[in-house]
Parts: C-alpha cells; structure tokens; sequence
C-alpha cells in the first residue's frame, strides 16, 4: 500500500505528459526551433510553481508523510560533468525527440519500439557507469 | 468531464500541475527525476557485480520505479480513454522545416515511420531510435539528471549545477536539430 500512491501520481504524470504534448517529439522540435511558447510555457510555469513550491517547504519546514523533514540536497559543484553530460543528454533528447520520463510514456501510447529507445537509454547508462572514473567530473 | 480533459491541456494547466507532481514527490518522501531509475534498473538487473557505480542499496529507490511503471500506464490511459479530437498543433514553421529534411508530419506523437521496429534495420532509423536513447541515458548520468531532476528539482532550489545542466541541454538539443538533423534525416 505504501507504493499505491507512487503509482497513482505516476499514472497521473503519464496523463498529464501525454495530454500536455510534452511527449511528442514534434513538440520537442518545436522547442528545439524556437517556433512555439508551448514548452517554454510548460517548463517556465513548472518552475515558477517548483521555486514557490521549494520555498513553502523550507519555510514552514514540512514533513513528509511519513513524519519525516523534507529535505533539499545541495548538488556537487562542478561545470564540466553538467556542461558536458547535459550537451550529450541535449543531443539524445533532440534525437529521440524524447527525455526520459517521456521514454516511459511513450511506450504507455502505443510507440512499442520505444522500448527499444529505453533499452539503450540503460546501456547508455550502464556505459556511463563504466566510463565514470575516466570521465571529467 | 470527459470531453473536458481529452482536450489538450493547456501550458499553463500542464505547468503547474508538473509542480505539483514535484510536490506530492517530495511529500511522500521521494523527488522528482526520471532519470535515476534508469541507474536503479541496471542495478536490480546485477550490473553492481561489476560496476560499482552500480552496486548500492536499490531497494531504496522501489518507489521511483513504481512511479515510472505509473507513467506507463498513464500514457496507456491518456491514448485509450483520453484521445484529443484533433491532433497536436504544432507549428507551421516546424512542419515546413522537417520537410525540409524529409520529415512530414502526421499528427502523430512522433513520426510513426521513423519510430517502427522495421525502420531500426535502416540507417536513419537505427541512429534515431538505438543513438537516441543511447545520449539520453549517458548524458543523464554523467549530468546526473535530466529533465526533471535539473529543469524543475534543480532550477526550483536554485542550483547553479542544475542551470549549467540545463544550458548543456540546449546547447546539445540546438546542435542536433540545426546541424546534425539534416545529415542524419537524409540518409
């Protein structure tokens, strides 16, 4: 039962993704061709609501359901593990025309062969794994 | 009601309710990244044996996966129950420069002859679908999000890791759709 409600907001996301267009990779174009608000407007208002969001639970210092202070981890500081693991994530997500929670949605649509897409996104990931320690960080 | 969500929702619905996924994340006691699950697969699937990267306390992490197998079956409800009447609007400019590169659109949630299984035995096809995926969950790792993770988490808490992420993202999205495109698009 714990689990039943990751899985309700989960299934809500997949709607809100699917309803929202965030997983059409037409959409991502779009974005990518600065020739729609769409996304922008999606991502920007999340954020807006994120930082409002982030602030109130600092603030008045929330607890999880579970009684539990919620907590903010600060990331590493660092510009070429983000600069350049975010230029191949970019190409990937200009490519696939999809990011990873779209990966998962897309294939809830209909698209079977993003399976495929989701399969190399691990070996993409297991490759990181294995190239960590030489990669710049 | 019905009528009423099958509509697309609107940016300004869409936004704010991707906060609010966020929040009811975080109330749980979980986050928001998509990506991290991708790190928990290879674990359950035993690649901690020999990578260490991978060699942590997954079951730690169940409820992310819980929550992508949700995402899954959202998009499954979304496209039976939910379909729009029309397809999405995307813009006329858009349309005009995929033809450019032999891309027309249809309607579709992605081009349906690029995403097939039998295009993966073509050039095109297999860079898109097997390379795509391949930057998407390498580049996520390394950058340590995606999406999710940096654009919302990150942004919302104010990292400047996660803005550097971010910046990253479009500069490697700008590159792939304004120089890349119109090689791999007409192979």
């Amino acid at each position: 039962m714990k689990f039943l409600k990751y899985l309700l907001v989960g299934i809500f996301f997949g709607i809100l993704m699917t309803k929202s267009e965030i997983i059409s990779w037409y959409r991502i174009q779009e974005m990518f061709r600065f020739h729609s608000f769409h996304m922008y407007g999606i991502i920007g208002s999340a954020l807006m609501f994120g930082i409002f969001i982030t602030n109130i639970i600092k603030k008045q210092e929330l607890k999880s359901v579970e009684g539990k202070p919620i907590t903010f981890h600060d990331k590493n500081k660092s510009v070429s593990r983000y600069l350049f693991g975010g230029i191949i994530f970019g190409l990937g997500w200009a490519l696939a025309g999809a990011c990873p929670g779209p990966i998962y949605t897309l294939i809830g649509n209909g698209f079977s062969v993003f399976i495929v897409v989701l399969l190399s996104a691990l070996l993409g990931t297991l490759a990181y794994g294995a190239l960590r320690n030489v990669l710049p960080h | 009601m019905i009528e009423l969500i099958s509509q697309p929702w609107a940016w300004y619905i869409s936004g704010p309710l991707l906060a609010l996924v966020m929040f009811l994340l975080l109330w749980f006691g979980g986050e928001f990244g998509a990506s991290s699950t991708m790190r928990t697969i290879c674990a359950i699937g035993g690649a901690g044996k020999k990578i260490s990267f991978f060699n942590f306390d997954w079951k730690g992490q169940t409820w992310n996966i819980i929550f992508v197998l949700g995402a899954v079956i959202g998009g499954y409800i979304a496209a039976t129950f939910l379909p729009s009447a029309l397809p999405p609007q995307i813009s006329a400019a858009t349309i005009n420069d995929l033809k450019m590169v032999g891309i027309s659109y249809d309607g579709q949630m992605a081009p349906t002859n690029i995403f097939a299984w039998q295009s993966l035995f073509t050039l095109k096809g297999f860079i898109v679908i097997v390379g795509g995926g391949f930057l998407v969950g390498f580049g996520a790792r390394w950058a340590g999000g995606c999406t999710s993770g940096h654009a919302i988490s990150g942004l919302s808490n104010f990292q400047i890791p996660s803005l550097i992420a971010v910046i990253g993202f479009f500069i490697g999205g700008l590159m792939m759709t304004h120089l890349i495109f119109p090689f791999i698009f007409r192979l």
